[in-house]
């Protein structure tokens, strides 16, 4: 269509051309639009370790002791910290994609408040959720 | 619209007659409300999730598979497994076709995925299976 349109105007208008992503200003939503899609992609090859974590139940004591000794190194920790709160992060990213779904929460002042909450909530609910783990098992899973 | 349309300029069709049954193939949003569904899904059952994974903390072997063999345990993690991969394979569907351009390409990324995620969705339905039925 824009070929045929085209080539029947004589003179081809100028109109303005919508703006290069860098001329606005950044903001937390894009930041965590970005952020949302990062930890889908994490979370991702996490579900690798879920799933190697569940066949070494099956298998045995020693492919479970594998497992363990990866989870309780510093590493394996830091993989497992970062695993809860990518997890975390993406749940409550969800749930205001599904309020906006809904057709909700789009005024500024929402918006920004859904974004806030889901940061900050994220990052909350996966401290708690350490803590308990270190109350109950003495380290991480 | 000033370009012929399909059917030719003199064709005695009406524009909605020619439209008409040439809408949505009724199959386009299957994807996204897969998506919306096992998001749900899983926001139901991130509370047990998290209650299985405290019970777990700190048991040996024989204490896990027992947990994870009992019947409520097995099927929460089953369910949750095939919530989470099926979600996990859209979205990753999705990336692909956002940022892979190369036809051919885009082809073997997505089968790619899709083999990733069947063959890590039953890798975990098996060993559950395998936990319940004690072997």
């Amino acid at each position: 269509m824009p070929a045929t349109s085209e080539a029947m105007m004589t003179v081809r208008i100028e109109r303005p051309l919508s703006p290069h992503l860098q001329i606005y200003r950044w903001t937390l939503t894009m930041t965590l639009s970005i952020v949302h899609r990062a930890t889908g992609v994490a979370l991702y090859f996490g579900t690798l370790l879920l799933v190697w974590w569940l066949m070494a139940v099956s298998s045995g004591p020693g492919a479970y002791a594998a497992v363990q000794s990866f989870t309780s190194s510093w590493a394996g920790r830091l993989i497992a910290f970062g695993y809860t709160w990518a997890l975390m992060h993406h749940m409550l990213g969800g749930v205001r994609h599904l309020v906006w779904d809904l057709g909700y929460g789009f005024k500024p002042t929402e918006r920004e408040w859904l974004t806030r909450a889901t940061l900050i909530g994220g990052i909350l609910l996966t401290v708690l959720l350490w803590i308990a783990a270190y109350a109950i098992g003495g380290g991480g899973r | 619209m000033t370009a012929t349309p399909p059917s030719g300029a003199k064709s005695m069709r009406t524009p909605l007659g020619r439209v008409r049954n040439h809408g949505s193939a009724h199959s386009g949003t299957t994807d996204f409300w897969r998506q919306r569904l096992t998001s749900v899904a899983m926001i139901l059952l991130i509370v047990p999730m998290v209650v299985v994974m405290m019970i777990l903390l700190g048991r040996n072997q024989a204490g896990a598979a027992q947990i994870l063999g009992s019947p409520p345990i097995a099927i929460i993690m089953l369910l949750f497994v095939v919530a989470s991969i099926w979600h996990m394979k859209i979205g990753m569907q999705v990336i692909i076709e956002d940022y892979v351009h190369d036809g051919k390409l885009k082809l073997a990324s997505i089968m790619a995925n899709n083999f990733f995620s069947v063959t890590l969705a039953l890798t975990a339905a098996y060993a559950i299976f395998k936990l319940s039925s004690g072997v």
